[in-house]
Protein backbone atom coordinates (compact mmCIF):
# COMPACT_ATOMS: atom_id res chain seq x y z
CA UNK A 1 0.00 0.00 0.00
CA UNK A 2 1.16 3.87 -0.23
CA UNK A 3 1.79 5.70 2.70
CA UNK A 4 -1.06 8.30 2.95
CA UNK A 5 2.05 10.66 3.77
CA UNK A 6 2.90 10.38 0.32
CA UNK A 7 0.17 12.61 -1.05
CA UNK A 8 0.66 16.05 -1.15
CA UNK A 9 -1.76 19.34 -1.31
CA UNK A 10 -5.01 19.50 -3.01
CA UNK A 11 -2.88 22.17 -5.59
CA UNK A 12 -1.11 19.17 -6.87
CA UNK A 13 -3.93 17.27 -7.84
CA UNK A 14 -5.28 17.65 -11.35
CA UNK A 15 -8.26 19.71 -11.42
CA UNK A 16 -11.70 18.78 -12.94
CA UNK A 17 -12.69 19.95 -16.46
CA UNK A 18 -15.58 21.55 -17.17
CA UNK A 19 -16.94 18.99 -19.38
CA UNK A 20 -20.87 17.65 -19.75
CA UNK A 21 -19.82 13.78 -18.05
CA UNK A 22 -18.00 13.16 -15.66
CA UNK A 23 -13.80 12.28 -16.49
CA UNK A 24 -14.07 9.88 -13.69
CA UNK A 25 -10.40 9.01 -14.07
CA UNK A 26 -9.77 12.61 -12.73
CA UNK A 27 -12.46 12.40 -10.29
CA UNK A 28 -10.87 9.25 -9.00
CA UNK A 29 -7.03 10.72 -8.43
CA UNK A 30 -8.97 13.23 -6.04
CA UNK A 31 -9.58 10.29 -3.71
CA UNK A 32 -6.26 9.63 -2.20
CA UNK A 33 -7.71 6.54 -0.65
CA UNK A 34 -8.30 4.54 -4.17
CA UNK A 35 -5.10 5.14 -5.23
CA UNK A 36 -4.28 2.37 -2.89
CA UNK A 37 -3.66 -1.04 -4.00
CA UNK A 38 -4.29 -4.28 -2.38
CA UNK A 39 -2.08 -7.77 -3.04
CA UNK A 40 -0.79 -5.46 -6.18
CA UNK A 41 -4.33 -4.71 -7.85
CA UNK A 42 -6.57 -1.88 -7.70
CA UNK A 43 -9.59 -1.17 -5.26
CA UNK A 44 -13.33 -1.34 -6.79
CA UNK A 45 -15.03 0.08 -4.08
CA UNK A 46 -18.58 -0.73 -5.07
CA UNK A 47 -19.86 0.07 -0.92
CA UNK A 48 -20.63 3.79 -0.69
CA UNK A 49 -24.59 3.10 -0.11
CA UNK A 50 -22.72 1.91 3.15
CA UNK A 51 -20.03 5.25 3.64
CA UNK A 52 -17.97 6.92 0.60
CA UNK A 53 -14.95 7.62 0.22
CA UNK A 54 -13.09 11.13 0.89
CA UNK A 55 -11.66 13.62 -1.61
CA UNK A 56 -8.61 15.06 -1.22
CA UNK A 57 -10.14 18.57 -0.44
CA UNK A 58 -12.23 17.42 2.40
CA UNK A 59 -9.13 15.74 4.26
CA UNK A 60 -7.28 19.00 3.45
CA UNK A 61 -9.89 21.28 4.97
CA UNK A 62 -9.85 19.26 7.78
CA UNK A 63 -6.42 19.24 8.66
CA UNK A 64 -5.50 22.41 7.72
CA UNK A 65 -8.28 23.51 9.70
CA UNK A 66 -6.79 21.68 12.93
CA UNK A 67 -3.58 22.81 11.93
CA UNK A 68 -3.91 26.42 11.61
CA UNK A 69 -7.65 27.50 13.00
CA UNK A 70 -8.78 24.92 15.69
CA UNK A 71 -10.40 26.51 18.31
CA UNK A 72 -13.60 26.38 20.44
CA UNK A 73 -17.21 27.63 18.85
CA UNK A 74 -19.77 30.33 20.32
CA UNK A 75 -17.92 30.77 23.61
CA UNK A 76 -14.59 32.77 23.89
CA UNK A 77 -13.91 36.07 23.30
CA UNK A 78 -10.30 35.74 21.43
CA UNK A 79 -9.83 36.23 17.79
CA UNK A 80 -8.73 32.50 16.69
CA UNK A 81 -12.51 31.47 18.34
CA UNK A 82 -14.39 33.83 16.92
CA UNK A 83 -12.82 32.70 13.42
CA UNK A 84 -13.28 28.92 14.09
CA UNK A 85 -17.33 29.60 14.96
CA UNK A 86 -16.98 31.59 11.67
CA UNK A 87 -16.12 28.56 9.74
CA UNK A 88 -18.21 26.72 11.83
CA UNK A 89 -21.30 28.63 10.69
CA UNK A 90 -20.37 29.29 7.20
CA UNK A 91 -20.46 25.44 6.89
CA UNK A 92 -23.70 25.31 8.19
CA UNK A 93 -24.71 28.05 5.43
CA UNK A 94 -23.44 26.18 2.94
CA UNK A 95 -25.24 22.71 3.96
CA UNK A 96 -28.53 24.78 4.18
CA UNK A 97 -28.08 26.22 0.72
CA UNK A 98 -26.78 22.36 -0.40
CA UNK A 99 -30.50 21.41 -0.05
CA UNK A 100 -31.97 24.63 -0.22
CA UNK A 101 -32.98 25.05 3.52
CA UNK A 102 -34.82 28.46 4.06
CA UNK A 103 -32.34 29.38 5.89
CA UNK A 104 -29.00 27.92 7.78
CA UNK A 105 -30.68 27.96 11.31
CA UNK A 106 -32.98 25.20 9.84
CA UNK A 107 -29.60 23.24 9.61
CA UNK A 108 -29.26 21.22 12.81
CA UNK A 109 -26.01 19.33 13.17
CA UNK A 110 -26.44 15.94 14.66
CA UNK A 111 -24.27 12.91 14.90
CA UNK A 112 -25.74 11.24 11.21
CA UNK A 113 -28.78 10.77 9.94
CA UNK A 114 -29.96 8.30 12.35
CA UNK A 115 -29.78 10.69 15.46
CA UNK A 116 -32.10 12.91 13.65
CA UNK A 117 -34.62 10.40 12.76
CA UNK A 118 -34.49 9.94 17.07
CA UNK A 119 -34.27 14.06 17.66
CA UNK A 120 -37.80 14.22 15.57
CA UNK A 121 -39.46 10.91 17.08
CA UNK A 122 -38.54 11.29 20.12
CA UNK A 123 -38.49 15.36 20.80
CA UNK A 124 -41.28 16.26 18.55
CA UNK A 125 -42.92 12.76 18.83
CA UNK A 126 -42.64 13.24 22.66
CA UNK A 127 -44.02 16.42 22.55
CA UNK A 128 -47.18 16.09 19.93
CA UNK A 129 -47.80 12.08 19.79
CA UNK A 130 -50.15 10.61 22.40
CA UNK A 131 -51.69 7.12 23.18
CA UNK A 132 -53.20 6.02 19.47
CA UNK A 133 -51.75 8.51 17.16
CA UNK A 134 -50.56 6.98 13.77
CA UNK A 135 -47.37 6.82 12.49
CA UNK A 136 -47.12 5.75 8.85
CA UNK A 137 -43.82 3.96 7.59
CA UNK A 138 -42.88 2.18 4.65
CA UNK A 139 -41.89 -1.22 4.08
CA UNK A 140 -38.78 -0.06 2.65
CA UNK A 141 -37.38 1.70 5.74
CA UNK A 142 -34.09 1.36 7.12
CA UNK A 143 -34.14 0.74 10.38
CA UNK A 144 -33.04 4.35 11.54
CA UNK A 145 -36.53 5.23 10.41
CA UNK A 146 -38.30 2.15 11.77
CA UNK A 147 -36.75 1.37 15.36
CA UNK A 148 -37.07 5.14 16.77
CA UNK A 149 -40.91 4.93 15.97
CA UNK A 150 -40.76 0.96 17.82
CA UNK A 151 -39.22 3.04 20.67
CA UNK A 152 -42.44 5.66 20.77
CA UNK A 153 -45.11 2.70 20.00
CA UNK A 154 -43.26 1.25 23.30
CA UNK A 155 -43.24 4.72 25.19
CA UNK A 156 -46.32 6.29 24.43
CA UNK A 157 -47.93 3.57 22.70
CA UNK A 158 -48.52 5.06 18.83
CA UNK A 159 -49.87 2.98 16.07
CA UNK A 160 -47.86 2.07 13.18
CA UNK A 161 -49.66 1.90 9.51
CA UNK A 162 -46.97 0.92 6.76
CA UNK A 163 -47.11 1.36 3.33
CA UNK A 164 -46.42 -2.15 1.11
CA UNK A 165 -43.86 -2.62 -1.97
CA UNK A 166 -45.30 -3.47 -5.49
CA UNK A 167 -43.98 -6.57 -6.88
CA UNK A 168 -41.07 -4.36 -8.77
CA UNK A 169 -39.84 -2.64 -5.44
CA UNK A 170 -41.77 0.28 -5.69
CA UNK A 171 -44.31 1.83 -2.94
CA UNK A 172 -47.63 0.63 -3.49
CA UNK A 173 -49.81 4.04 -3.29
CA UNK A 174 -52.90 2.53 -3.90
CA UNK A 175 -54.03 2.65 -0.38
CA UNK A 176 -52.01 5.29 0.63
CA UNK A 177 -55.24 7.62 1.62
CA UNK A 178 -57.05 5.44 3.68
CA UNK A 179 -53.52 4.28 5.64
CA UNK A 180 -52.83 8.20 5.74
CA UNK A 181 -56.19 8.91 7.39
CA UNK A 182 -56.14 10.08 10.81
CA UNK A 183 -51.72 9.78 10.75
CA UNK A 184 -49.89 12.45 12.42
CA UNK A 185 -46.54 11.60 11.16
CA UNK A 186 -45.80 10.07 7.59
CA UNK A 187 -42.37 9.05 7.74
CA UNK A 188 -40.50 7.55 4.56
CA UNK A 189 -37.21 6.88 2.41
CA UNK A 190 -36.89 9.16 -0.16
CA UNK A 191 -34.29 6.23 -1.79
CA UNK A 192 -34.25 2.86 -0.88
CA UNK A 193 -30.64 1.75 0.97
CA UNK A 194 -31.20 -1.57 -0.22
CA UNK A 195 -33.44 -1.51 -3.70
CA UNK A 196 -32.15 1.78 -5.04
CA UNK A 197 -36.30 3.05 -5.45
CA UNK A 198 -36.40 6.76 -5.53
CA UNK A 199 -40.13 7.59 -4.00
CA UNK A 200 -42.17 10.34 -4.87
CA UNK A 201 -40.94 12.38 -2.28
CA UNK A 202 -43.37 15.90 -3.23
CA UNK A 203 -46.34 13.27 -4.26
CA UNK A 204 -45.95 11.83 -0.62
CA UNK A 205 -44.98 14.85 1.23
CA UNK A 206 -48.76 16.48 -0.73
CA UNK A 207 -50.36 13.35 0.65
CA UNK A 208 -49.07 13.72 4.25
CA UNK A 209 -50.15 17.45 4.13
CA UNK A 210 -53.40 16.56 2.55
CA UNK A 211 -54.20 14.24 5.75
CA UNK A 212 -53.21 16.63 8.21
CA UNK A 213 -49.76 14.81 8.86
CA UNK A 214 -45.91 15.80 9.13
CA UNK A 215 -43.77 14.33 6.32
CA UNK A 216 -40.41 13.36 7.21
CA UNK A 217 -38.02 12.32 4.97
CA UNK A 218 -35.06 10.26 5.14
CA UNK A 219 -33.06 11.64 2.63
CA UNK A 220 -29.59 9.88 3.94
CA UNK A 221 -29.53 7.72 0.60
CA UNK A 222 -31.15 10.60 -1.55
CA UNK A 223 -29.25 13.65 -1.12
CA UNK A 224 -25.65 12.53 -1.85
CA UNK A 225 -26.72 11.77 -5.27
CA UNK A 226 -29.51 13.43 -6.51
CA UNK A 227 -30.23 18.08 -6.65
CA UNK A 228 -32.09 18.30 -3.43
CA UNK A 229 -34.75 20.83 -2.74
CA UNK A 230 -36.50 20.79 0.38
CA UNK A 231 -38.80 23.36 -0.28
CA UNK A 232 -39.98 21.85 -3.45
CA UNK A 233 -40.76 18.38 -1.70
CA UNK A 234 -42.48 20.74 0.80
CA UNK A 235 -41.27 18.58 3.44
CA UNK A 236 -41.22 18.96 7.42
CA UNK A 237 -38.14 17.61 8.36
CA UNK A 238 -35.31 15.50 6.23
CA UNK A 239 -32.35 13.94 7.59
CA UNK A 240 -28.98 13.31 5.78
CA UNK A 241 -25.47 12.10 6.76
CA UNK A 242 -22.31 13.42 5.62
CA UNK A 243 -19.95 10.51 5.79
CA UNK A 244 -22.16 8.94 2.93
CA UNK A 245 -21.42 12.77 0.93
CA UNK A 246 -17.81 12.44 0.54
CA UNK A 247 -17.72 14.25 4.33
CA UNK A 248 -16.13 12.69 7.45
CA UNK A 249 -18.29 9.96 9.47
CA UNK A 250 -19.77 11.39 13.10
CA UNK A 251 -21.39 14.57 11.61
CA UNK A 252 -24.88 15.11 9.94
CA UNK A 253 -27.34 16.96 9.36
CA UNK A 254 -31.80 17.55 10.65
CA UNK A 255 -33.32 20.17 8.70
CA UNK A 256 -36.72 21.04 9.84
CA UNK A 257 -39.46 23.60 9.00
CA UNK A 258 -38.16 26.84 11.89
CA UNK A 259 -41.72 26.81 13.20
CA UNK A 260 -41.82 22.92 13.51
CA UNK A 261 -38.06 23.12 14.74
CA UNK A 262 -39.04 25.77 17.10
CA UNK A 263 -41.85 23.36 18.42
CA UNK A 264 -39.99 21.11 19.45
CA UNK A 265 -38.41 20.53 22.65
CA UNK A 266 -34.37 19.96 23.12
CA UNK A 267 -33.20 16.37 22.44
CA UNK A 268 -30.06 16.42 24.63
CA UNK A 269 -29.08 19.30 27.06
CA UNK A 270 -26.15 20.83 28.35
CA UNK A 271 -23.85 23.77 27.41
CA UNK A 272 -24.74 25.69 24.46
CA UNK A 273 -28.07 24.69 24.20
CA UNK A 274 -29.29 26.91 26.92
CA UNK A 275 -30.28 30.58 26.99
CA UNK A 276 -30.65 30.50 30.77
CA UNK A 277 -29.70 28.12 33.36
CA UNK A 278 -31.44 28.83 37.32
CA UNK A 279 -31.31 25.96 40.09
CA UNK A 280 -35.19 25.68 39.19
CA UNK A 281 -34.88 25.26 35.31
CA UNK A 282 -33.57 26.52 32.10
CA UNK A 283 -34.33 28.13 29.28
CA UNK A 284 -33.34 26.73 25.90
CA UNK A 285 -31.45 28.54 22.97
CA UNK A 286 -33.38 29.34 19.92
CA UNK A 287 -32.75 27.13 17.26
CA UNK A 288 -30.42 25.21 15.91
CA UNK A 289 -28.09 25.37 19.13
CA UNK A 290 -30.90 24.66 20.96
CA UNK A 291 -30.42 20.96 19.48
CA UNK A 292 -26.69 20.89 19.68
CA UNK A 293 -25.79 20.66 23.35
CA UNK A 294 -22.02 19.98 24.26
CA UNK A 295 -19.06 20.78 21.97
CA UNK A 296 -19.72 19.58 18.58
CA UNK A 297 -17.63 17.61 16.04
CA UNK A 298 -16.25 21.48 15.09
CA UNK A 299 -13.43 19.50 12.71
CA UNK A 300 -15.99 17.22 11.18
CA UNK A 301 -18.50 20.28 10.51
CA UNK A 302 -15.49 22.05 8.52
CA UNK A 303 -15.05 18.63 6.26
CA UNK A 304 -19.15 18.35 5.86
CA UNK A 305 -19.17 21.74 4.46
CA UNK A 306 -15.80 20.86 2.25
CA UNK A 307 -17.88 17.86 1.35
CA UNK A 308 -20.74 20.15 0.00
CA UNK A 309 -18.78 22.35 -2.15
CA UNK A 310 -16.05 19.28 -3.75
CA UNK A 311 -20.11 18.17 -4.33
CA UNK A 312 -20.93 21.17 -5.64
CA UNK A 313 -18.00 22.09 -8.26
CA UNK A 314 -18.54 18.79 -9.65
CA UNK A 315 -22.35 19.50 -10.30
CA UNK A 316 -25.14 17.30 -8.75
CA UNK A 317 -27.02 16.65 -12.34
CA UNK A 318 -23.83 14.94 -13.55
CA UNK A 319 -23.16 13.16 -10.16
CA UNK A 320 -26.94 11.83 -10.70
CA UNK A 321 -26.30 11.05 -14.37
CA UNK A 322 -23.70 9.60 -14.30
CA UNK A 323 -24.80 6.56 -11.80
CA UNK A 324 -28.15 6.83 -13.64
CA UNK A 325 -25.82 5.59 -16.96
CA UNK A 326 -23.92 3.04 -14.67
CA UNK A 327 -27.03 1.65 -13.01
CA UNK A 328 -28.10 0.83 -16.39
CA UNK A 329 -24.97 -0.16 -17.25
CA UNK A 330 -25.18 -2.90 -14.01
CA UNK A 331 -28.24 -4.26 -14.76
CA UNK A 332 -27.77 -4.91 -18.45
CA UNK A 333 -24.34 -6.58 -18.43
CA UNK A 334 -24.91 -8.65 -15.33
CA UNK A 335 -28.40 -9.83 -16.82
CA UNK A 336 -26.78 -10.14 -20.05
CA UNK A 337 -23.64 -11.71 -18.33
CA UNK A 338 -25.66 -14.23 -16.15
CA UNK A 339 -29.06 -14.87 -16.85
CA UNK A 340 -31.25 -16.51 -14.79
CA UNK A 341 -28.22 -17.46 -12.32
CA UNK A 342 -28.85 -13.36 -11.10
CA UNK A 343 -31.63 -12.24 -9.49
CA UNK A 344 -31.53 -8.47 -9.10
CA UNK A 345 -34.24 -6.31 -6.51
CA UNK A 346 -35.66 -3.10 -7.58
CA UNK A 347 -36.95 -1.22 -9.94
CA UNK A 348 -35.97 -2.57 -13.97
CA UNK A 349 -36.07 0.44 -14.85
CA UNK A 350 -32.97 2.52 -14.02
CA UNK A 351 -34.87 5.74 -14.28
CA UNK A 352 -36.92 5.16 -11.14
CA UNK A 353 -33.66 3.85 -9.08
CA UNK A 354 -30.46 5.55 -7.78
CA UNK A 355 -26.79 3.62 -7.94
CA UNK A 356 -27.98 1.50 -5.40
CA UNK A 357 -28.19 -2.59 -6.54
CA UNK A 358 -29.32 -5.57 -4.48
CA UNK A 359 -29.01 -9.13 -6.21
CA UNK A 360 -28.72 -12.93 -5.39
CA UNK A 361 -26.30 -14.57 -6.84
CA UNK A 362 -27.11 -18.66 -7.92
CA UNK A 363 -27.69 -20.11 -4.70
CA UNK A 364 -24.70 -18.30 -2.80
CA UNK A 365 -24.94 -17.11 0.40
CA UNK A 366 -24.20 -13.21 0.54
CA UNK A 367 -21.39 -13.58 2.88
CA UNK A 368 -19.54 -15.76 0.27
CA UNK A 369 -20.59 -14.26 -2.47
CA UNK A 370 -18.49 -10.83 -0.46
CA UNK A 371 -15.64 -12.98 0.16
CA UNK A 372 -14.96 -14.17 -2.72
CA UNK A 373 -15.12 -10.87 -4.53
CA UNK A 374 -12.96 -9.80 -1.63
CA UNK A 375 -10.39 -11.81 -3.14
CA UNK A 376 -10.06 -9.70 -6.18
CA UNK A 377 -10.69 -6.04 -4.16
CA UNK A 378 -14.27 -5.82 -5.01
CA UNK A 379 -15.71 -4.43 -1.99
CA UNK A 380 -19.32 -5.03 -1.78
CA UNK A 381 -21.87 -5.20 1.70
CA UNK A 382 -23.45 -8.32 2.40
CA UNK A 383 -26.30 -8.70 4.72
CA UNK A 384 -29.70 -7.49 5.53
CA UNK A 385 -28.62 -3.76 5.37
CA UNK A 386 -30.45 -2.12 8.29
CA UNK A 387 -33.70 -3.41 6.49
CA UNK A 388 -34.78 -6.45 7.99
CA UNK A 389 -38.61 -5.97 8.07
CA UNK A 390 -37.42 -5.16 3.65
CA UNK A 391 -35.48 -8.60 3.72
CA UNK A 392 -38.46 -10.36 5.10
CA UNK A 393 -40.82 -9.01 2.65
CA UNK A 394 -38.56 -10.18 -0.09
CA UNK A 395 -38.24 -13.33 1.28
CA UNK A 396 -34.35 -13.83 1.60
CA UNK A 397 -32.30 -13.36 4.77
CA UNK A 398 -29.90 -11.10 3.01
CA UNK A 399 -28.27 -9.94 -0.05
CA UNK A 400 -25.48 -8.97 -1.82
CA UNK A 401 -25.41 -4.53 -2.38
CA UNK A 402 -23.10 -3.31 -4.95
CA UNK A 403 -23.68 0.82 -4.82
CA UNK A 404 -21.88 3.47 -6.79
CA UNK A 405 -20.52 6.84 -7.00
CA UNK A 406 -18.74 9.62 -8.61
CA UNK A 407 -15.72 7.52 -8.90
CA UNK A 408 -16.66 4.50 -10.13
CA UNK A 409 -17.01 3.28 -13.51
CA UNK A 410 -17.67 0.40 -15.76
CA UNK A 411 -14.49 -1.39 -15.30
CA UNK A 412 -15.53 -1.53 -11.83
CA UNK A 413 -18.95 -3.40 -12.36
CA UNK A 414 -16.84 -5.47 -14.72
CA UNK A 415 -14.52 -6.45 -12.04
CA UNK A 416 -17.52 -7.25 -9.93
CA UNK A 417 -19.11 -9.50 -12.99
CA UNK A 418 -15.82 -11.37 -13.53
CA UNK A 419 -15.27 -11.77 -9.48
CA UNK A 420 -18.74 -13.70 -9.78
CA UNK A 421 -17.70 -15.95 -12.04
CA UNK A 422 -14.83 -17.13 -9.80
CA UNK A 423 -17.60 -17.48 -7.14
CA UNK A 424 -19.06 -20.39 -8.64
CA UNK A 425 -16.10 -22.06 -9.51
CA UNK A 426 -15.13 -22.41 -5.63
CA UNK A 427 -18.58 -23.58 -4.99
CA UNK A 428 -19.05 -25.99 -7.53
CA UNK A 429 -22.45 -24.40 -7.93
CA UNK B 1 -4.57 -12.03 2.28
CA UNK B 2 -4.39 -15.80 2.72
CA UNK B 3 -6.00 -17.78 -0.19
CA UNK B 4 -10.00 -18.73 -0.79
CA UNK B 5 -8.63 -22.67 -0.52
CA UNK B 6 -7.61 -21.87 3.28
CA UNK B 7 -11.29 -20.48 3.68
CA UNK B 8 -13.37 -23.17 1.71
CA UNK B 9 -11.71 -26.65 2.49
CA UNK B 10 -13.53 -29.78 0.74
CA UNK B 11 -14.64 -31.21 3.80
CA UNK B 12 -16.66 -27.48 4.88
CA UNK B 13 -18.27 -27.40 1.31
CA UNK B 14 -19.32 -31.53 1.77
CA UNK B 15 -20.82 -30.18 5.04
CA UNK B 16 -22.34 -26.96 3.77
CA UNK B 17 -24.02 -28.99 0.30
CA UNK B 18 -25.21 -32.09 2.88
CA UNK B 19 -25.70 -30.44 5.98
CA UNK B 20 -26.17 -33.19 8.45
CA UNK B 21 -28.62 -33.63 11.48
CA UNK B 22 -31.43 -31.15 10.03
CA UNK B 23 -34.55 -30.99 11.67
CA UNK B 24 -36.45 -30.01 14.73
CA UNK B 25 -37.27 -32.45 17.43
CA UNK B 26 -40.31 -32.24 19.82
CA UNK B 27 -40.02 -29.65 23.07
CA UNK B 28 -40.65 -31.03 25.23
CA UNK B 29 -38.60 -33.42 26.06
CA UNK B 30 -35.93 -31.44 23.92
CA UNK B 31 -34.91 -28.16 24.57
CA UNK B 32 -34.48 -25.84 21.86
CA UNK B 33 -32.38 -21.98 21.45
CA UNK B 34 -32.09 -19.81 18.26
CA UNK B 35 -29.06 -17.75 17.48
CA UNK B 36 -28.72 -14.25 15.20
CA UNK B 37 -25.46 -13.14 13.85
CA UNK B 38 -26.70 -9.46 13.53
CA UNK B 39 -24.34 -8.61 11.38
CA UNK B 40 -25.55 -10.59 8.60
CA UNK B 41 -29.14 -11.60 9.16
CA UNK B 42 -28.24 -15.26 9.59
CA UNK B 43 -30.33 -17.61 11.67
CA UNK B 44 -29.98 -20.90 12.96
CA UNK B 45 -31.88 -23.02 16.00
CA UNK B 46 -30.52 -25.73 17.84
CA UNK B 47 -32.53 -28.60 19.09
CA UNK B 48 -31.32 -30.87 21.78
CA UNK B 49 -32.13 -34.51 23.54
CA UNK B 50 -30.49 -35.07 26.97
CA UNK B 51 -31.25 -38.04 28.81
CA UNK B 52 -29.43 -38.78 31.86
CA UNK B 53 -27.11 -36.46 31.46
CA UNK B 54 -25.88 -37.10 27.30
CA UNK B 55 -26.91 -35.41 24.39
CA UNK B 56 -28.98 -38.25 22.54
CA UNK B 57 -30.33 -36.33 19.75
CA UNK B 58 -29.01 -33.24 18.03
CA UNK B 59 -31.27 -31.15 15.12
CA UNK B 60 -30.17 -27.94 13.33
CA UNK B 61 -32.15 -25.33 11.41
CA UNK B 62 -32.23 -21.91 9.88
CA UNK B 63 -30.16 -20.90 7.17
CA UNK B 64 -26.81 -19.13 7.29
CA UNK B 65 -23.78 -19.33 4.90
CA UNK B 66 -21.03 -21.71 4.28
CA UNK B 67 -19.07 -21.17 6.63
CA UNK B 68 -21.87 -21.08 9.81
CA UNK B 69 -24.11 -24.31 7.98
CA UNK B 70 -20.72 -26.55 8.27
CA UNK B 71 -19.99 -25.93 11.13
CA UNK B 72 -23.30 -26.35 12.63
CA UNK B 73 -23.57 -29.49 10.84
CA UNK B 74 -20.00 -30.82 12.00
CA UNK B 75 -21.15 -29.68 15.57
CA UNK B 76 -23.75 -31.86 15.46
CA UNK B 77 -21.99 -34.56 14.79
CA UNK B 78 -19.31 -33.74 17.32
CA UNK B 79 -21.87 -33.39 20.53
CA UNK B 80 -24.17 -36.64 19.32
CA UNK B 81 -23.36 -39.25 22.08
CA UNK B 82 -21.27 -37.05 24.59
CA UNK B 83 -21.91 -36.41 28.06
CA UNK B 84 -23.00 -32.58 28.51
CA UNK B 85 -19.66 -31.40 30.42
CA UNK B 86 -17.91 -33.13 27.21
CA UNK B 87 -19.99 -31.09 24.78
CA UNK B 88 -19.22 -28.23 27.37
CA UNK B 89 -15.26 -28.80 26.99
CA UNK B 90 -15.49 -29.72 23.12
CA UNK B 91 -16.64 -25.83 22.50
CA UNK B 92 -13.92 -24.60 24.84
CA UNK B 93 -11.27 -26.51 22.42
CA UNK B 94 -13.48 -25.10 19.27
CA UNK B 95 -13.75 -21.93 20.50
CA UNK B 96 -9.87 -21.70 21.52
CA UNK B 97 -8.73 -22.60 18.28
CA UNK B 98 -11.49 -19.68 16.96
CA UNK B 99 -8.59 -17.74 19.28
CA UNK B 100 -12.17 -17.08 21.60
CA UNK B 101 -11.41 -17.29 25.58
CA UNK B 102 -14.06 -18.65 26.99
CA UNK B 103 -14.24 -17.95 30.61
CA UNK B 104 -18.36 -19.89 30.86
CA UNK B 105 -19.30 -23.13 31.74
CA UNK B 106 -17.70 -25.10 34.62
CA UNK B 107 -14.40 -26.33 34.53
CA UNK B 108 -10.49 -25.63 33.28
CA UNK B 109 -9.48 -27.15 29.76
CA UNK B 110 -6.09 -26.86 30.84
CA UNK B 111 -6.41 -28.43 33.94
CA UNK B 112 -8.32 -32.01 31.91
CA UNK B 113 -6.06 -34.89 31.10
CA UNK B 114 -4.71 -34.37 27.76
CA UNK B 115 -5.80 -37.94 26.58
CA UNK B 116 -9.48 -37.06 27.71
CA UNK B 117 -9.73 -33.65 25.87
CA UNK B 118 -12.42 -34.02 23.14
CA UNK B 119 -10.75 -34.56 19.83
CA UNK B 120 -12.10 -31.89 17.06
CA UNK B 121 -11.44 -34.52 14.15
CA UNK B 122 -13.59 -32.58 11.34
CA UNK B 123 -13.54 -29.57 13.11
CA UNK B 124 -9.74 -28.81 12.54
CA UNK B 125 -11.10 -28.29 9.18
CA UNK B 126 -12.27 -25.17 10.43
CA UNK B 127 -9.36 -23.64 11.37
CA UNK B 128 -8.78 -21.55 8.65
CA UNK B 129 -11.32 -19.13 9.54
CA UNK B 130 -9.47 -17.41 11.65
CA UNK B 131 -7.27 -16.08 9.18
CA UNK B 132 -10.28 -14.24 7.94
CA UNK B 133 -11.53 -12.43 11.24
CA UNK B 134 -14.92 -11.46 10.17
CA UNK B 135 -15.93 -14.76 9.71
CA UNK B 136 -14.97 -16.06 12.95
CA UNK B 137 -19.07 -14.80 14.00
CA UNK B 138 -20.14 -17.09 11.78
CA UNK B 139 -18.34 -19.99 12.57
CA UNK B 140 -18.84 -19.97 16.09
CA UNK B 141 -22.76 -19.02 15.69
CA UNK B 142 -24.07 -22.73 16.28
CA UNK B 143 -21.66 -22.76 19.34
CA UNK B 144 -22.93 -20.14 21.03
CA UNK B 145 -26.75 -21.41 20.16
CA UNK B 146 -25.83 -24.68 21.58
CA UNK B 147 -24.49 -23.64 24.82
CA UNK B 148 -27.69 -21.49 25.02
CA UNK B 149 -29.59 -24.94 24.73
CA UNK B 150 -27.46 -26.37 27.11
CA UNK B 151 -28.54 -23.97 29.28
CA UNK B 152 -32.33 -24.02 28.65
CA UNK B 153 -34.12 -25.68 31.42
CA UNK B 154 -36.55 -28.18 29.52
Amino acid sequence: MTPLSAFTSAAALPRLEAVDSIDVASVKSRFPLLQREIDNAPIHYLDSANSSQKPIEVIDAMSTFMKTSYAPINRSAYRLAAEATDAYESARARIARFVNAGSPDEIVFVKNATEALNLVAQSWGGAHLNAGDVVVLTHMEHHANIVPWHIMAARQGIELRWVPLTADGQLDLTDLDRLLDGAKVFAFTAMSNVLGTITPVAELCAAAHAAGALAVVDACQYVPHNVTDVQVWDADFAAFSSHKLCGPSGIGALWGRAELLDATPPFLGGGNMIADVRLDGYTPAPVPAKFEAGTPPITEVIGFGAAVDFLNEIGMERIHTHERELTAYALSSLAERFGGDIRMHGPANPALRGGVLSFAFRDLHPHDVSQVLDQRNVCVRAGHHCAKPLMRVLDVAATVRASWYLYNDRDDIDAMADALDGASDIFGF
Amino acid sequence: MPGLEDLYREIILDHYRTPRNRGELPIPPASVAQGHNPLCGDEITVYLQIDNDTVTDVKVGGQGCSISQSSASMMSQAVKGRSVADVKALVRRFKGMMSIEDTSGDGDDANTNPDDRPDLGDLEALQGVVKFPVRIKCATLAWNTLLDALDRPV
